[in-house]
C-alpha cells in the first residue's frame, strides 16, 4: 500500500476526446501512455516519479481492461530491460524511474537496448530530481542519452506540451528504432494544470498476443559482428532519421520575431522560468509571446544543427540556457557554429552560473546581464544602467532559524535502531559505518550522527568491502529492505558471503520501500492482490549462506536492539553477521490503523490508544532524551516552576505511542519522567468496575497520606 | 509563432502580469501543506481563475523545510505562463505554517516590503539541534518577528497550531481561515468554505479552525496590523493557601514571616523556593531553607548588596532551593503518587469520561539509587565492597515497567514516597548537604571581594541536573567549571570567564565545549 492513494484521481484515466483533464504531472503523463497505444509500463519508484509508479499500480483495472501489462519492476535496470519486448515486436512501452540514480542503475539494460535499437516505440521517463528538495547527487541524466545514442525530450513544464512530448517520443522512437528518454522534472511532475483529452487506445499487438506469435532477429543481438554494426546504424541510419522526423514535425519550437539582434536558446523545461524573467523585464507577455526571439529544445539530444544554424542566423549573439552542469548544449552548440565557419557570439555558463539550479532570481540576472551586453536597447533604463542601489540583502537570521534537515517521522521504528547504535558507540566505542539509501540515512543528521556514506542502492554492505578483512573492530553497514531487494541481496550480503566479510550488516525491514513513498516489496506483509508478498529477508539470507542472523521483530526494544548488535560486534563468529530490524513504517501503518481506530470508537467497540507523556516535575531539562531520539512529537517546554532555568521535555498530541521514548529512557537509564497512557475507549463492563475500585483504594491511600502534609490545591504538582 | 505583441513595449513589463497572485506556502514535512495547496488549487478554479501549483515531494522533505508554490490569474481564454517556482523578490502572498519557516522565507528573500504579505502561525515547533542542546537551545522567535515586521507588506501572525489542536485538526485548516480573513484574495469567504466542504474528509472539525482563524485574521487585518498575541506574563500563582494540618499550617505561617525580613527583590523567589521545599519535605525543611538563606542574606548586605539589588540573595534562594529540592527516587515516586496526577494525564490524553485510562511508568534503577536510599552508615559500609554493589545491581539493575494504576503498581510507587519521613537520615541526603555547604562557602567567600562573581558562583549550581549518568555527568561539569572559575577567581573580568564557562558547559553533552573554554583557560591562567 503506497503513502498516497490515486485511486480516486485514476478515474480521470477514463475519460475521452472532447473533455478537459484536470490534475498532476504524473497523472496526465499516465493518461497520455494510454491515449498513444502503449503495451506494456514499469518502471522503479522513486521521487519525484514515485507517484506516476503509484498511478500505475492504482490504476491497473483500467490497464487491464485496455490489455496494457503493468509491472513493479525490480529495479531501473530491470525495468530498463522489460523494454526488450519492444525490440523485436511492434509494441510500445513505458517505464519509469528517478534520474539519473535510476540511469546509473539501468544503464547495462539502457547502452543494450540502445546498441539492439527497438522497433515499437520505447519510452524512458526521468523524473529529474535536481535542485531544490533533492535528496540525490546533482548529476544530469542528459550524459546518458548521449553516451549510448538515444534521444532526449525535455517539454515545456505545462500538461498539453508533457502529453503531446508522450506522443511525440513514441513516434520519434519508432521513426528511428531507438529507445527515447522524456525528462521531467520534479516541479513538472507535480504541477497541476489540464489538458484536452483524447480517446485512450488499446495497444494494436498486446503482449499476451506477442507471447503467441513470438519473433527473433539475430541482427538485434548485442554480439559481433552485430555489435559494429550497431554502432554504424546508429550514426548512419537511426540519426538521421531522428533528425529528420524533428525537423519534419517541429518538436522544437520557435517563439519571438524572425528577426532581431540577439536569440535565445533553452531547454524545454526550462521555458517557463525563462519567460517569467523575460516578462519581469518588459519582454514578454502575460502569455509567453516574446520580442526575443527563442529557440525552445523539446529535444534536447540530439542536437538538430541545421535547425540552431537558421535560428542563429542574422543573430550577433545567442544565450543558451541550460540548467546543471557541464553544459552539453552549449558545446553543442558552440561545435555547430565551429563547424559552420560562423563568428557569431553564444552566451551561456558564463552569464549565467555553471552549475546549480535556475531559480528565478539567477535566471533574471543571467538575462539581463546578456541583454545588457548584446541588445541594451531592449531593456529597460534601470536594468540597463542601475543608478539606484540595490535591493537592501535580506536580513541573516542565521542565528535565529536553526536548520530543518529531514528526519525520522513521528514514531518512525528506524529512530530506535539508532538510538541503540548510540548506546552501544558509548559502550565500544565509534565504528566505521556505511549507510545505503532509504529513510535508514536520517541516522547521519541530527541528532544521531551516524554514518557518512551512502554509495547507492543496496551497496551499503558493499561500500563496506574494504573492511571485510576485520580487524580490532568491526565495520557496521546498514540496508533498507528496499535496498536489499533491489540489489542488497546480491551485491552486498552475497558478496560478504563470498569474501568471508566479518562485517556487521544491519538490514531495516519497514515492510514497504518506505522512503519512496511506501510501495511493497518482496518482504511485505500486506496482502497485495496483483504482487507476491510475505518472502522474509532472513530466508533469503540463509538461502545465500548467512551462518549468523538475527531476526528482531519489535524495534522499539532498544535494549534488545542494543544487546545484539552488541553481541555481533563481538561474537567470535566468522563470516558475516546480519542483524533484521523489523518493524512496520509508522506512517503507513498510522494510515491503516487510525481509521480502523475511530470506527471502532464510533461504534463503540473496545479500543485501545497509546500516548507517551513526561512528568513534568520530574523531568530536570537536561534533554538527554532528545539526543536520543529527535522524534517531532517529543518537544520542549518551559515548565510552571519559576525556579528553573531549562525547558523540559513535554510530548504533543501527534504522539502515535510508538514507545521510544520509554524503551530509551529505560535502556539509557536516563530518567523515570516518561509514562505511558493507554486510553480504553469502550471498555468492558468488568474492566470498568475494576479501575472505578482501584481508583478509589488509590484515592483512599492519596488521601491518608495528604492529611499528614501540606498541599496546595490547584498547583498541585507543578514542582 | 506569434507576431502581433500590440500591448507589449520594450522594458515595459505586461500590465496585465500584476494580477498574478504569487503565493507561496513555506511549512514543515508532515504539516498538511499539500492539502493546504489542493485547496487554494480548487478555490482559485471555483472562482474562474487559470491557476498552477506546484510542489516537491520526496523523502527530502520527510519533517523537514519544504515549499509550495501557487500563481493564479482571472481566466482570459489564452492560458498564461506561470513560474513553476518563486523568486526572489517576486511573491506577493506567504503562508508560513510555522515562525522559523517564516524566518527562513525572509533569510532567501522571499519577503520584500514591496510586495509580500505574510501570513504566519506564530507557534514553534523546535527543530531538532533546537532540542538537543542541554540548556535552552531554542532560536529567538523575536528576532523573527522583527524581521517580519521590517520587511513585509503586512504580517497577520498568530498561533494557528493552538488554534487547530483545539478543533481537533490540523493547522491547514487554520492557515486557510487566515488566507481567507486576511483578504489578500479576491475571493468570498464562503466560496473558501465551499473549498472546505468539498474536501469531504473531516469537514466539521476543519471548518471549526477555519472559522476561528478567519475571525482572528480579519480582526487583525482591520486593525491594520498584527493579531500577535501579547507575551504571556501571567503571574505565578504564589500566594495561594495549603491545606494540611494545624501544627504544619502554623509552622509555614511563621516561615512566611520571616520572608518578610528579607530584602524586597528577593521575596518572591524566596517564596516560591520555600513552597518547593515544604512540597520536598516538610516545613521544617523550608526552615532550614530560610537559615541558609538568612545567613547568605546578611553576606550579601554587609557586602553591598542593595546596589545590585541582592542579586547574589536571589540567585541563592533559586538554586539554594533547586539543590535543596535535589532529584531523588523518593521526589520521583512522590510526584508519580500525587493526586491530581491521574486527572492531568487523563486531560493530557484527553480521554472522553467514559474512557479508562493505563498508566505504565518507565523506571530502569540502579544500584546506586539502592544504595543512596540506604540510611547513612549502611550505605558508606556497602559502598566501600565492590562486590556486593556488584550483586545489589545485578539485582535490580533492570528496566521496570510499573502499571501506576493498579493497586500493586501504585503501593510500591507510594511506599518508596513514604520513605521521605526517613531521608534526613539517609547517604543520599548526608551527600547533597554537604556539597550543598560546601559550594554555598565557595560562593560566600568571594560575595564581598567580587560580588558578581560570586552571583555566578551561585549560578553554576544550574550545571547539576539529572538521575544516574546525567546526575554523574553534571556534577562532573559543575566541578570542571569551579576549578576553572578558582583559576581566574583573581582577575577583574573573573565572573565573565565564569559566566563563559558555564554557557560552555550548556551547550553540549559531554562538556566538549567546556574543555575548550577550560583550556583557554589555562592558556593565560
Amino acid at each position: 500500500m503506497a503513502e498516497r492513494s490515486f485511486r480516486k484521481e485514476v478515474q480521470q484515466l477514463r475519460i475521452g476526446a472532447g473533455e478537459t483533464f484536470r490534475g498532476e504531472g504524473i497523472l496526465a503523463i499516465t493518461k497520455a501512455l494510454l491515449e498513444n497505444g502503449v503495451g506494456y509500463v514499469g518502471g522503479y519508484q522513486g521521487a519525484p516519479i514515485s507517484h506516476l509508479m503509484d498511478v500505475l499500480a492504482d490504476a491497473e483495472d483500467i490497464l487491464a481492461e485496455l490489455g496494457v501489462r503493468f509491472e513493479a519492476n525490480a529495479s531501473e535496470a530491470a525495468a530498463t530491460a522489460m523494454l526488450a519486448a519492444s525490440v523485436h515486436y511492434p509494441i510500445r512501452g513505458a517505464v519509469t524511474y528517478k534520474g539519473p540514480v535510476g540511469a546509473n542503475v539501468a544503464s547495462d539494460a539502457l547502452a543494450n537496448l540502445a546498441s539492439g535499437g527497438v522497433k515499437g516505440g520505447a519510452l524512458v521517463i526521468v523524473g529529474e530530481d535536481y535542485g531544490e528538495g533533492s535528496s540525490i547527487m546533482q548529476e544530469r541524466s542528459h550524459a546518458y542519452a548521449m553516451k549510448s545514442g538515444i534521444w532526449l525530450l525535455d517539454p515545456r513544464p505545462n500538461l498539453p506540451s508533457i502529453t503531446e512530448a508522450v506522443r511525440n517520443g513514441f513516434e520519434l522512437s519508432e521513426a528511428s528504432n531507438t529507445p527515447v528518454m522524456m525528462m521531467v522534472r520534479i516541479r513538472a511532475c507535480h504541477v497541476h494544470g489540464a489538458f484536452e483529452a483524447r480517446d485512450n487506445v488499446a495497444p494494436p499487438l498486446s503482449v499476451r498476443d506477442a507471447l503467441s506469435n513470438p519473433q527473433r532477429d539475430t541482427s538485434r543481438i548485442v554480439l559481433p559482428p552485430y555489435s559494429y554494426r550497431h554502432e554504424q546504424e546508429k550514426v548512419t541510419q537511426r540519426l538521421p532519421a531522428a533528425l529528420d522526423h524533428i525537423r519534419a514535425h517541429g518538436l522544437n519550437e520557435r517563439f519571438g520575431p524572425e528577426t532581431a539582434p540577439v536569440g535565445i536558446v533553452v531547454q524545454g523545461g526550462m521555458y517557463n522560468g525563462l519567460i517569467r524573467a523575460l516578462q519581469r523585464l518588459g519582454l514578454a507577455d502575460l502569455h509567453g509571446d516574446s520580442l526575443v526571439p527563442l529557440y525552445v529544445m523539446n529535444v534536447a539530444y540530439p542536437v538538430v544543427e541545421d535547425e540552431f544554424l537558421e535560428f542563429a542566423e542574422g543573430k550577433e549573439a545567442v544565450l543558451v540556457v541550460e540548467e546543471g552542469t557541464p553544459g552539453f548544449i552549449e558545446q553543442a552548440l558552440r561545435a555547430a557554429l565551429h563547424k559552420a565557419g560562423s563568428a557569431r557570439t553564444i552566451e551561456g555558463k558564463g552569464v549565467l552560473p555553471e552549475a546549480g539550479e535556475l531559480t528565478g532570481r539567477v535566471m533574471l540576472d543571467g538575462v539581463a546581464r546578456f541583454l545588457r551586453a548584446h541588445a541594451p536597447g531592449l531593456l529597460p533604463a534601470e536594468v540597463r544602467a542601475p543608478n539606484r542601489d540595490a535591493p537592501p540583502p535580506a536580513p541573516d537570521l542565521s542565528d535565529a532559524v536553526p536548520i530543518r534537515p529531514p528526519g525520522f517521522c513521528t514514531g518512525c521504528p528506524e529512530r530506535p535502531i539508532f538510538a541503540a547504535m548510540k548506546l552501544v558507540e558509548e559502550e565500544l566505542g565509534q565504528h566505521q559505518v556505511a549507510g545505503d539509501i532509504g529513510c535508514h540515512l536520517f541516522s547521519t543528521m541530527p541528532p544521531f550522527f551516524i554514518g557518512g556514506t551512502t554509495m547507492g542502492y543496496g551497496l551499503g554492505g558493499a561500500s563496506n568491502a574494504a573492511f571485510d578483512g576485520g580487524g580490532e573492530k568491526r565495520s557496521i553497514s546498514i540496508m533498507g529492505d528496499g535496498g536489499f531487494w533491489h540489489n542488497g541481496l546480491t551485491s552486498s550480503i552475497g558478496n560478504a558471503v563470498f569474501n568471508r566479510s566479518d562485517g556487521v550488516t544491519i538490514i531495516v525491514d519497514n515492510y514497504y520501500s518506505a522512503a519512496t513513498g511506501g510501495q511493497d516489496v518482496m518482504s511485505s506483509r500486506a496482502d497485495n492482490p496483483s504482487k507476491s508478498t510475505g518472502h522474509p529477508i532472513s530466508k533469503a539470507l540463509e538461502g545465500v549462506g548467512v551462518g549468523w542472523i538475527r531476526q528482531i521483530d519489535r524495534t522499539y526494544d532498544v535494549t534488545k536492539m542494543r544487546d545484539t548488535l552488541r553481541e555481533a560486534l563481538t561474537t567470535d563468529h566468522a563470516g558475516p553477521k546480519v542483524i533484521i530490524a523489523s518493524s512496520e513504517c509508522m506512517l503507513n501503518r498510522q494510515r491503516r490503523e487510525r481509521p480502523q481506530l475511530q470506527a471502532a470508537i464510533r461504534e463503540g467497540r473496545r479500543a485501545e490508544k497509546p500516548k507517551f507523556g513526561v512528568d513534568e516535575e520530574v523531568c530536570t531539562g537536561d534533554h538527554a532524551c532528545m539526543r536520543l531520539s529527535g522524534c517531532p512529537s517529543l518537544t520542549l517546554k518551559m515548565p510552571d516552576d519559576p525556579l528553573r532555568d531549562d525547558p523540559v521535555a513535554y510530548i504533543d498530541q501527534t504522539c502515535v505511542g510508538c514507545g521510544n521514548c520509554g524503551e530509551v529512557a529505560d535502556a539509557a537509564a536516563l530518567c523515570p519522567s516518561f509514562y505511558r497512557a493507554d486510553l480504553v475507549h469502550n471498555p468492558r463492563r468488568f474492566e470498568a468496575w475494576l479501575a472505578r475500585l482501584r481508583a478509589r483504594v488509590i484515592a483512599w491511600l492519596q488521601g491518608r497520606r495528604d492529611a499528614r502534609r501540606l498541599t496546595w490545591g490547584t498547583a498541585e504538582g507543578q514542582g | 509563432m506569434n507576431a502581433a505583441l500590440g500591448e507589449l513595449t520594450p522594458g515595459r513589463p505586461d500590465s496585465r502580469l500584476s494580477g498574478i497572485v504569487k503565493l507561496a506556502i513555506f511549512a514543515v514535512g508532515g504539516q498538511g501543506g499539500g492539502v493546504l495547496n489542493g485547496w487554494i488549487v480548487d478555490l482559485a478554479e471555483r472562482n474562474g481563475f487559470d491557476v498552477q501549483a506546484t510542489s516537491v515531494a520526496g523523502v527530502a522533505q520527510r519533517t523537514g523545510a519544504t515549499i509550495y508554490y501557487i500563481e493564479m490569474l482571472p481566466r482570459s481564454g489564452r492560458a498564461p505562463v506561470f513560474a513553476l517556482a518563486p523568486a526572489e523578490g517576486d511573491v506577493d502572498i506567504l503562508l508560513a505554517a510555522e515562525l522559523m519557516e517564516a524566518g527562513r522565507a525572509v533569510m532567501r528573500g522571499f519577503v520584500t516590503p514591496d510586495r509580500t504579505r505574510v501570513i504566519a502561525s506564530s507557534h514553534r515547533a523546535l527543530a531538532t539541534v533546537e532540542k538537543m542542546v542541554p540548556g535552552n537551545g531554542a532560536g529567538d522567535g523575536q528576532a523573527v518577528m522583527r524581521a517580519l515586521r521590517d520587511q513585509a507588506a503586512g504580517v497577520v501572525a498568530f498561533d494557528m497550531q493552538a488554534i487547530a489542536e483545539e478543533a481537533g485538526t490540523v493547522i491547514s485548516s487554520a492557515l486557510f481561515g487566515a488566507l481567507a480573513g486576511s483578504g489578500h484574495l479576491p475571493f468570498e469567504v464562503e466560496s473558501f468554505r465551499d473549498t472546505v466542504r468539498a474536501s469531504g474528509r473531516g469537514v466539521e472539525a476543519s471548518l471549526a479552525a477555519f472559522e476561528r482563524a478567519c475571525a482572528e485574521a480579519q480582526g487583525a487585518a482591520g486593525a491594520g496590523g498584527e493579531a500577535q498575541a501579547g507575551e504571556e506574563a501571567e503571574e505565578p500563582a504564589g500566594a495561594e493557601r495549603p491545606r494540611g494540618p494545624e501544627r504544619l499550617l502554623a509552622e509555614y505561617t511563621a516561615q512566611e514571616g520571616r520572608i518578610a525580613e528579607l530584602p524586597e527583590p528577593v521575596r518572591a523567589t524566596v517564596a516560591a523556593g520555600l513552597r518547593k521545599l515544604v512540597r520536598f519535605q516538610d516545613p521544617a525543611y523550608g526552615a532550614e531553607y530560610l537559615d541558609r538563606l538568612e545567613v547568605l542574606a546578611r553576606a550579601d548586605h554587609d557586602a553591598g548588596g542593595a546596589a545590585h539589588d541582592f542579586a547574589f540573595t536571589a540567585t541563592a534562594a533559586k538554586y539554594l532551593a533547586n539543590a535543596m529540592a535535589y532529584d531523588d527516587i523518593i521526589r520521583v515516586a512522590d510526584a508519580k503518587t500525587r493526586v491530581g496526577r491521574f486527572d492531568r494525564i487523563r486531560s493530557e490524553v484527553d480521554a472522553p469520561p467514559r474512557a479508562l485510562t493505563r498508566v505504565t511508568e518507565y523506571t530502569h534503577p540502579g544500584s546506586a539509587e539502592v544504595v543512596s536510599l540506604m540510611p547513612a552508615g549502611l550505605g558508606r559500609r556497602v559502598e566501600a565492597r565492590p562486590g556486593l554493589v556488584r550483586f545489589i545491581d545485578r539485582l535490580v539493575n533492570r528496566g521496570r515497567h510499573i502499571r501506576s494504576d493498579r493497586i500493586g503498581g501504585f503501593v510500591s510507587l507510594y511506599m518508596l514516597a513514604g520513605l521521605r519521613r526517613w531521608r534526613r537520615g539517609l547517604l543520599r541526603h548526608g551527600r547533597e548537604m554537604a556539597h550543598i555547604e560546601s559550594w554555598l562557602d565557595t560562593a560566600q567567600g568571594r560575595v564581598s571581594r567580587d560580588y558578581a562573581l560570586a552571583v555566578e558562583t551561585l549560578r553554576a549550581r544550574r550545571l547539576i541536573k539529572g538521575y544516574s549518568d546525567t546526575h554523574i555527568r553534571g556534577l562532573s561539569k559543575f566541578d570542571r567549571v569551579m576549578a576553572g572559575i578558582a583559576m581566574v577567581e583573581h582577575r577583574d573580568d573573573a565572573a565573565e570567564w565564569a559566566r563563559r564557562l558555564i554557557d560552555a558547559a550548556l551547550a553540549d553533552e559531554k562538556g566538549e565545549a567546556l574543555d575548550g573554554a577550560r583550556k583557554t583557560i589555562e592558556s593565560f591562567a
